[in-house]
C-alpha cells in the first residue's frame, strides 16, 4: 500500500474575477520511504497540491472539490474533521517551507518552537521535550544546540534557520515530509548542504519525502521520481532517469533547454516563450497549446489525458504520444527558437 | 534594561521641568489672579493688595517662577490659594481616586479592546466583523460625556425608576452615604460598583480605537508565514492565535498605551465631573477657574510626570514582549 495516495485531486479558489483552478484533478502517490519531487514554475499548483495534503487550505476562499481523495495510509484526508487532521498535522506528515526567515516566530525561543509539537504529538514533559530538542538540533547539525535552544530566531543565519526548521518538522518523526522549496531562499552552498542534510536524514529515518521545487538541478540530486505540473495538471511523470534523459512533453523539453549546462558551452539557453495562463480561466484544450511548439489544431479543441510512454510508468499528456510522427515533423521548430 | 531605564529617567527630567516651565508662564499671562475672586464691595482695595502680598503676587513673574520652582525641587509644592491647604495633602488625598479610576478604565479598555480585534481579525469582513465595527465606530464618535449620562440613563435611572431593569449601579461619588456603617465585604462591594459607570464610559471610547489597532495589527500577523508554520505542527486554532498570533499582533499596540495616557487624563476631567468623583482633573479644572496657581502647577506637573512614566512603561513592554528590541 502506497503512504500518499493523491487521487483526482482538485483545489479551487474563488476570487474576484471567478473560480481560479489552482489544481485541477492530480493524482500520484508516494511509497514509504521514497522521495517524489514536484517542479514547475511559480503559479503551476504545487504549494497549493502540498497545502491540500496538509489540509491547510483556507475555506474561503479556498475548497478542495468534491471527488477529490488523499489517502494516508488508506485513511482518507480530505474530509477528516479538524481535530482527527490535527493529529496527523505536524505529527506523521509535517511540512517546511520556502521562507526561513520568516517561518519561524520571532518571539519565541527556538526551543520553545521545538518543544511545542512534541509535548502536543509526544505527551512528554517540559525537560524531556528539551532534551529530545536539543537531540534534534545536534542532529540537523546545528553548532552548540544548547545554546541556540534559547535564542531566538533573529540571532540566526537563513540556512540556521531553515535547519531549525527541520529539526521542527522532524521532531515527531514524520512518515511524510513535505519540503516546499526548502533552498530557494539560501545561498548555493548553503542549499547544497541543506539537500545533503535532507538526504542524509532520509536515508537515516526512512521516512517518504515530498520535495516541491522549481528547480530541476535539486530534483536531479535528491529525488526517486518526479511530476512535472503545469497549469494545475501533472503533464508528465516518470523516474528521474526518464525525465532527464528521455523527457517525452514539450514543456518538460522546454524546462531542460533552459536549463544551462557547463558541458554544453557556448550554446544559448532557450527559455519557454510566454507565460502561465491565468488559472481563472485556463485554455481549453491542452493547456500548453499556447506555448508548446508543436501545437496542433487537436491540442488547441480537446485536452489531452496522461498517456503512457515507451517506458512502463513514464506518463505524458500529450498528443504526441498518440502521433509520434508529429514529433519528426515539426522537430525542427523546436530548435529554431 | 536597567542602564535604559536610568537613563531614560534622567533624560525625562528636563522634559518634565519644561512642561512646568511652560504652564506656568502660559498661567501667568492669563488675566486675573487668585485676590481677584474675593473682590466685593465690602473688601477695601487695601486689602486686596495685603492678599496678593501674603500670596506672593506682587512680585514680577520671573521672581516668582524662580520661587516657585525652587521650593518645588525641594518637594515643596507651597499653600493652595483657595483651600489653604498644604497642596501636597490635597494631592495625596485626591492623587489615588483618579488613579484607581484611570487604572481601572484602563484596564477594562485594553482587555475589551484586544479581545475585540483579535475576534474581529479571526471573522474579517465577516457578519461578527461588520456589526463589531459599526458598534466601535459608535462609541469612538459619541464624546464620552454623552456616553456617560446615556450609561447613567440606562444603568442608574433607568434602572431604579423606568423599567425595573435588574442592573444597577450607582451615578455619583466614590461610595454610598451609608459606607460607614458597612461590613468590610459590603465596603469593598459599594466601592467596586461606584466604579463601575465612570471607568466604564472612560474605558469605551480608548477600547472602540483600540480594536481598531489590534484588528489591523492581528490581521498582518495572520498571513504570516510562521503562523501557517504553527498550524502544520497541528496546534489548535486557540492555540495558533492566543500563542502565536497575539503576541505578535500585540507589539503595535503597546504603542497605544503611552499614546492614550494624556488622552485618559483628559478623559477623567469630563468624566469626574459627570460622576462626581472626587479626582485630579476636577480638582485642576476647579482650580484653574480659581487661579490657584499652586495647585494647577502640581497638577500638571504630576499629570507630566505620569505620561512620562506611561510611555517609559511602554518602551519596557516593547522589549518584554519582541526579543529583537534590546536596549543598551
Amino acid at each position: 500500500m502506497p503512504l500518499l495516495q493523491v487521487e483526482d485531486l482538485s483545489t479551487y479558489f474563488s476570487t474576484d474575477a471567478g473560480v481560479a483552478r489552482a489544481v485541477d484533478g492530480v493524482s500520484f502517490s508516494i511509497e514509504p520511504g521514497e522521495t517524489l519531487g514536484i517542479v514547475g514554475e511559480s503559479g503551476c499548483g504545487k504549494t497549493v497540491t502540498s497545502l491540500s495534503i496538509m489540509g491547510l487550505i483556507a475555506n474561503p476562499p479556498g475548497r478542495i472539490i468534491a471527488g477529490s481523495s488523499i489517502r494516508f495510509r488508506g485513511r482518507e484526508l480530505v474530509d477528516l474533521p479538524e481535530k482527527d487532521m490535527r493529529r496527523i498535522r505536524g505529527n506523521r506528515i509535517a511540512m517546511i517551507f520556502q521562507e526561513p526567515m520568516t517561518s519561524l516566530n520571532p518571539v519565541f525561543t527556538i526551543g520553545n518552537q521545538i518543544r511545542e509539537a512534541l509535548t502536543l504529538h509526544r505527551g512528554i514533559g517540559r525537560s524531556e521535550a528539551r532534551r529530545v530538542g536539543i537531540e534534534l538540533l545536534r542532529e540537523v547539525g546545528i553548532p552548540e544546540p544548547e545554546q541556540r535552544f534559547a535564542e531566538y530566531p533573529h540571532q540566526l543565519s537563513g540556512g540556521m534557520r531553515q535547519r531549525v526548521m527541520i529539526a521542527v518538522a522532524l521532531s515527531c518523526e514524520p512518515e511524510l515530509l513535505i519540503a516546499d522549496e526548502p533552498t530557494t531562499a539560501l545561498d548555493v552552498t548553503i542549499q547544497a548542504q541543506i539537500l545533503e542534510l535532507l538526504a542524509d536524514l532520509r536515508g537515516r529515518r526512512g521516512m517518504a519525502v515530498l520535495l516541491i521545487t522549481h528547480d530541476l538541478g535539486v530534483v536531479a540530486e535528491v529525488c526517486d521520481r518526479v511530476l512535472v505540473m503545469y497549469a494545475g495538471q501533472i503533464v508528465e511523470s516518470g523516474t528521474v532517469d526518464e525525465i532527464f534523459h528521455r523527457a517525452r512533453h514539450p514543456y518538460t523539453e522546454g524546462l531542460l533547454e533552459s536549463l544551462p549546462k557547463l558541458a554544453a558551452g557556448g550554446r544559448r539557453l532557450h527559455p519557454i516563450e510566454g507565460t502561465v495562463p491565468n488559472p481563472v480561466g485556463w485554455p481549453t484544450g491542452c493547456r500548453f497549446s499556447s506555448r508548446c511548439p508543436y501545437s496542433w489544431d487537436r491540442c488547441e479543441a480537446y485536452v489531452p489525458p496522461l498517456l503512457a510512454t515507451e517506458d512502463t510508468n513514464h506518463l505524458s499528456r500529450c498528443w504526441l504520444e498518440d502521433e509520434p510522427e508529429r514529433r519528426r515533423t515539426s522537430a525542427g521548430a523546436g530548435s529554431e527558437w | 534594561m536597567i542602564a535604559f531605564v536610568l537613563r531614560r529617567v534622567l533624560a525625562s527630567i528636563p522634559l518634565v521641568l519644561g512642561i512646568a516651565t511652560i504652564v506656568f508662564f502660559l498661567l501667568s499671562l492669563a488675566p486675573g489672579d487668585a485676590a481677584s475672586l474675593f473682590v466685593s464691595p465690602n473688601i477695601t482695595p487695601e486689602v486686596l493688595e495685603q492678599m496678593r502680598r501674603n500670596m506672593g503676587l506682587d512680585q514680577p513673574v520671573h521672581v516668582r517662577y524662580f520661587r516657585w520652582m525652587s521650593a518645588m525641587l525641594r518637594g515643596d509644592f507651597g499653600i493652595s490659594f483657595s483651600r489653604n491647604q498644604p497642596v501636597a495633602d490635597i494631592i495625596v488625598q485626591i492623587l489615588p481616586n483618579t488613579l484607581i479610576l484611570s487604572f481601572c478604565a484602563f484596564l477594562l479598555a485594553f482587555t475589551a479592546g484586544i479581545l475585540v480585534g483579535v475576534l474581529q481579525a479571526v471573522r474579517q469582513n465577516r457578519l461578527t466583523d461588520s456589526s463589531l465595527s459599526v458598534v466601535g465606530l459608535f462609541f469612538y464618535s459619541m464624546p464620552s460625556f454623552w456616553l456617560a449620562l446615556m450609561l447613567i440613563l440606562i444603568f442608574s435611572l433607568g434602572a431604579r425608576n423606568l423599567w425595573g431593569w435588574p442592573i444597577w449601579f450607582p451615578a455619583s461619588g466614590m461610595t454610598s452615604v451609608e459606607y460607614p456603617f458597612m461590613s468590610p465585604v459590603e465596603q469593598l462591594r459599594d466601592r467596586v460598583a461606584h466604579l463601575v459607570l465612570p471607568s466604564v464610559s472612560l474605558a469605551l471610547v480608548l477600547a472602540a480605537g483600540i480594536a481598531r489597532y489590534m484588528r489591523g495589527s492581528m490581521l498582518e500577523v495572520i498571513r504570516q508565514d510562521y503562523i501557517r508554520t504553527a498550524r502544520s505542527k497541528g496546534l489548535s486554532e486557540l492555540s495558533v492565535i492566543f500563542k502565536h498570533a497575539l503576541r505578535n499582533g500585540l507589539i503595535p499596540v503597546i504603542t497605544l498605551f503611552g499614546l492614550y495616557l494624556p488622552f485618559l487624563f483628559s478623559g477623567t476631567v469630563l468624566i469626574e465631573t459627570v460622576f462626581a468623583w472626587p479626582g485630579m482633573g476636577r480638582l485642576v479644572v476647579d482650580a484653574i477657574f480659581q487661579r490657584d496657581y499652586p495647585v494647577v502647577m502640581a497638577g500638571t506637573f504630576i499629570f507630566a510626570i505620569m505620561v512620562v512614566v506611561g510611555n517609559l512603561v511602554a518602551d519596557v513592554l516593547y522589549a518584554l514582549v519582541d526579543p529583537r528590541i534590546r536596549y543598551d
